[in-house]
């Protein structure tokens, strides 16, 4: 059983997908969808400790040896995300039932299940395949449903939304295949592990450089790497709020781990960082994505709006820590990955039932939601405290990473940089508790009750994650710095 | 009980308050039943822990890792007892009074108020026992986080721009210059635990070193050296008993409290003074006592004066301890505790004028002395040990302080003390004056209501113990003297 684990986690999704399209209906739909959400982490779980007790898994794909054949491979760092991913939307359908119901047309419900499990599948298969190709093919099969999630939004700004999407979408994929045969060209190979073992006889070829860039700028297309995240807003915005929560915590994720895996082990980290500015380049961006998007996130009059240019922001810190290229540094960023999918899930979460209930996402249609609906919003505060990086959060442990790399390195100057940008996190959160806590609830939002218990289960375990993996980071910060030491050739 | 047992008790009681009440929502008496009972025992716990320790017992607890170089860990010393003991006594006090100014006043939401209040203890709690920076630090910001629901209590537009200026002030400087100022220490030191004589000596330049402590002084915004001082006056509009809170109890005892720490077991007494990086700080220091005391002496709302008041006297703390000798340290730990007894009895009058005849400038206190005089009398005995004179604590502890810069001869700190008590004096005694000597009849501009007897009795019980309690400081100083005098280490 355990043998054929790597590709039973990729293809049950699959299946389930396509299970979902034959019975076409609602209930049905969301049950086969529950079913593999709870199967997937469990999956993904026993990788997880198979890697850790024997290391890397090979899986040949109907036995053809690399060259030839598809090959997944799971090593710690994919098997960290495929436990992210995987865990977020065990959570995230557990709750989604009624507000699906009520955000998605009837007879539609059913696709959004068929098409969730698509692009959860393609999220999974990115994260497993050690192809450049099979990559490829499950970033279009999770972008291409995403697209679709985004446009079953009731809103018509949804259809538009979707659109930009798929327009900004379909360039980084482009860009990314365009990257993937130049490296082809050059070492006729599509694996990710032999184009690693070959490159260094051909690195300093214009071939490699020109598909360095290409890569790099269709994978930041597709994890809204500042400037290029225009898409992400809108389609946050008007997205089905469980589309929403599932995008925010992981579709960027997924692509932030391909970009690591090209960096680090494709690449190599001492190619790209000392022949090619990366360091610099990924620096800037990043920095005026801490600052830029936080600052337009507090003039945000709509939640949603406002926490997806979080998002951008967070990505920033993202990349930041993966500029660095030091164990630091990339675990860092590796942990601020997961720790970020832990509170935009819990963030969208509280959001979501927030929509079920009220129907608005207007900060000024909100006044009071917060007596109203306490559990929630406390959940949506532990999130909020999260994005600032307050001491007990997960987001403090991916902060004191960022600022002790930025130290080590003599750079001081981020370290500062860091924590004065944080701030800006401390406004935005801090006008969505200001309206949901210290207004009286007027007109609509007076007569709200409570969320239904499963949403305010579902927020409030996203909610106990940021405050556990903050106290007791083992799980995320133990690992993902093994995972970075890997990642920089420090041990095997 | 054994020492570790009483602090835990210490720090985990306020947690159980603080669960506890929510529980009893619908029945108010229950409710504050349960607030009494946690905090009488806290204080019982605290007053325990305090003279194992005088008598030697330094107990610690590491809780977890959290990540290689992050522990969370308690260990206790004489100044934490110190500032356990001076938050769980008041605590006790506060608690009485705010049940009687909460439903003088009728205000709204008292459920979360007390819940919240008994967090801010807990928090207080873990700044004190705390073992190492980051401890002092998680424990640092929820103290800001769980004070600043209660300072926007009143969820009036004011309350809500106060509130705002609080937790952005407070958590800017403590996200923006203490968090860096943390790591840097952590990467010079390669440990972040408080330990006798410092963990920072011969790691770096006189010159960095003195930047960092800049990093420090001013990242702890809790203390209110100018210029980060205006979040204070803003935060006046919270109720009473949160002005206490903030004043006396714990929100601006924490932030002394925790540079006297960074002073003594982070940079260590003796490092700053070889290497002369702590010196700007007299200067820091004692121009934030001279203004503030100018600001309070031109203030017409007697809570605006009080809290310049305050942000003076934090000014005294931070200077003894930067005067580098071990009398003057003594000073400062005594300070602390000075302070907050005598603040709080004053906050305990303004909040019981307040309640019973809903004066809030200084003018409308003529004569009041005679209708109130419970409240009055306290209110002279926190404004006499204000300024120092005997026989109230205030007096003690500036003796001390005093000592400390004659001994080195600190000329500029034995002048900013000399200078300032002629302010305190200046704007405390009028008051006191006006309001026992003059008839209301004459004062001008404001009829004041005279149909007002004393506040509801818990006002009147808790101003009377803590105005008690500042003059048997001076008498009895006991326990809080060998604590301070552990802290100089002489």
């Amino acid at each position: 059983m355990d043998d054929q684990l790597p590709i039973l986690q990729v293809v049950l999704p699959l299946l389930g997908a396509l299970l979902a399209a034959l019975f076409r209906q609602r209930s049905i739909a969301w049950l086969i969808a529950l079913l593999v959400s709870w199967l997937s982490p469990m999956i993904a779980g026993r990788l997880l400790f198979l890697v850790l007790t024997d290391g890397p898994i090979s899986y040949q794909i109907g036995g053809w040896a690399p060259e030839i054949g598809i090959e997944y491979r799971v090593d710690l760092v994919s098997a960290l995300f495929l436990l992210l991913v995987s865990s977020i939307s065990a959570v995230i359908i557990t709750m989604a039932r009624r507000s699906v119901s009520q955000e998605v047309a009837p007879e539609k419900t059913a696709w959004f299940y068929t098409v969730y499990l698509l692009c959860l599948a393609g999220l999974l298969g990115v994260a497993i395949t050690g192809d450049a190709f099979n990559a490829f093919v499950f970033l279009e099969i999770s972008s291409l449903s995403s697209y679709a999630l985004i446009a079953f939004g009731k809103d018509r700004r949804a259809l538009l939304s979707a659109y930009q999407y798929l327009i900004m979408g379909t360039i980084g994929a482009t860009f990314y295949v365009i990257g993937v045969g130049l490296l082809y060209s050059q070492t006729g190979t599509l694996n990710l592990g032999l184009i690693a073992e070959r490159i260094g006889d051909v690195e300093s070829t214009r071939s490699v450089l020109a598909a360095l860039a290409f890569i790099v700028v269709g994978i930041s297309l597709k994890l809204a790497l500042f400037p290029l995240h225009l898409w992400l807003p809108n389609a946050y915005a008007y997205a089905p709020s469980v589309a929403t929560i599932f995008l925010a915590a992981t579709a960027t994720k997924v692509a932030v781990y391909l970009l690591i895996r090209y960096l680090y082990s494709v690449f190599g980290a001492g190619f790209v960082f000392s022949e090619s500015p990366v360091t610099e380049i990924l620096i800037v961006l990043s920095v005026a994505a801490m600052f830029g998007a936080s600052l337009v996130a507090v003039f945000q009059s709509n939640v949603k709006r406002l926490l997806a240019y979080s998002s951008v922001a967070q990505i920033g810190y993202i990349t930041l820590g993966i500029s660095f290229a030091t164990v630091t540094g990339l675990t860092g960023g590796l942990v601020h990955t997961l720790n970020h999918a832990l509170i935009k899930a819990a963030a969208f979460a509280a959001v979501a039932a927030i929509v079920f209930r009220s129907g608005k996402v207007r900060l000024e249609d909100l006044g009071g939601i917060g007596r109203q609906m306490p559990l929630t919003m406390a959940a949506f505060v532990v999130a909020g405290l999260g994005l600032i990086g307050i001491p007990g959060t997960v987001g403090f442990i991916s902060k004191w990473y960022l600022v002790t790399a930025s130290i080590e390195q003599g750079w001081w100057w981020l370290a500062f940089l860091i924590v004065a940008s944080s701030l800006l996190a401390l406004l935005y959160v801090g006008r969505v508790v200001e309206v949901a806590f210290f207004r009286e609830p007027r007109g609509p939002v007076a007569a709200v009750k409570e969320a239904p218990p499963e949403m305010v289960v579902a927020a409030w375990v996203l909610a106990a994650a940021v405050i556990y993996f903050g106290l007791y980071p083992d799980l995320t910060a133990g690992l993902a710095s093994d995972a970075a030491e890997i990642l920089l050739g420090l041990r095997p | 009980m054994i020492p570790a047992e009483m602090f835990l008790a210490a720090l985990l009681l306020p947690v159980i308050t603080a669960a506890s009440i929510p529980l009893a929502r619908c029945w108010p008496n229950l409710r504050d039943g349960i607030t009494l009972v946690g905090s009488a025992l806290v204080l019982a716990a605290v007053v325990a822990l305090a003279s194992e320790v005088v008598g030697g017992a330094r107990p610690r607890l590491h809780v977890s890792s959290v990540v290689p170089g992050l522990d969370i860990a308690f260990a206790i010393e004489p100044l934490g007892a110190m500032f356990a003991l001076v938050a769980g006594t008041l605590w006790l006090a506060n608690s009485v009074y705010s049940i009687g100014y909460m439903r003088g006043n009728r205000e709204p939401r008292q459920t979360s108020f007390y819940v919240l209040f008994a967090i801010a203890i807990a928090s207080a709690m873990g700044i004190a026992f705390s073992g190492n920076l980051f401890t002092l630090f998680l424990f640092y910001e929820t103290l800001t986080l769980s004070t600043y629901p209660l300072v926007a209590h009143k969820a009036t537009p004011a309350a809500m721009q106060g509130g705002r200026t609080y937790v952005i002030t407070l958590m800017s400087t403590s996200i923006g210059l203490l968090l860096p100022a943390i790591a840097i220490t952590g990467y010079l030191a390669g440990t972040l635990d408080f330990t006798e004589g410092g963990i920072l000596d011969g790691t770096a330049s006189s010159f960095v070193l003195a930047a960092l402590l800049g990093l420090f002084v001013f990242g702890i915004g809790k203390a209110a050296l100018m210029p980060v001082h205006f979040w204070l006056p803003a935060a006046m509009v919270a109720p009473t008993p949160v002005s206490a809170l903030l004043h006396a109890v714990a929100v601006v005892k924490a932030g002394v409290f925790a540079i006297v720490k960074v002073i003594v077991y982070v940079f260590g007494v003796g490092t700053l003074a070889t290497t002369g990086a702590g010196e700007w700080l007299i200067y820091a220091a004692g121009f934030t006592v001279l203004a503030a005391s100018f600001v309070a002496l031109r203030q017409t709302n007697i809570k605006r004066m009080l809290a310049f008041s305050t942000v003076s006297q934090l000014s005294y703390v931070i200077l003894a301890a930067a005067i580098l000798v071990p009398i003057s340290v003594t000073g400062a730990a005594l300070h602390i505790a000075a302070h907050a007894i005598s603040k709080i009895t004053l906050f305990f009058a303004a909040g019981s004028v307040y309640t019973a005849a809903h004066a809030t400038e200084i003018k409308q206190l003529r004569g009041i002395g005679r209708r109130m005089p419970w409240t009055m009398t306290a209110f002279a005995i926190g404004a006499f040990s204000m300024i120092g004179i005997p026989p109230t604590a205030g007096f003690l502890s500036k003796w001390f302080i005093l000592s400390g810069a004659m001994d080195t001869a600190s000329w500029v700190a034995v002048g900013v003390i000399v200078v300032s008590t002629i302010l305190n004096a200046s704007y405390f005694l009028p008051i006191v004056w006006r309001a026992f000597l003059s008839s209301p009849e004459v004062a001008h501009g404001v009829s004041p209501t005279l149909d007002h007897g004393e506040a509801p009795w818990p006002i009147v019980l808790a101003l009377t113990a803590t105005a008690l309690g500042t003059i048997a400081l001076f008498f009895f100083p006991g326990i809080p003297f060998g604590l301070a005098e552990l802290v100089g280490g002489w």
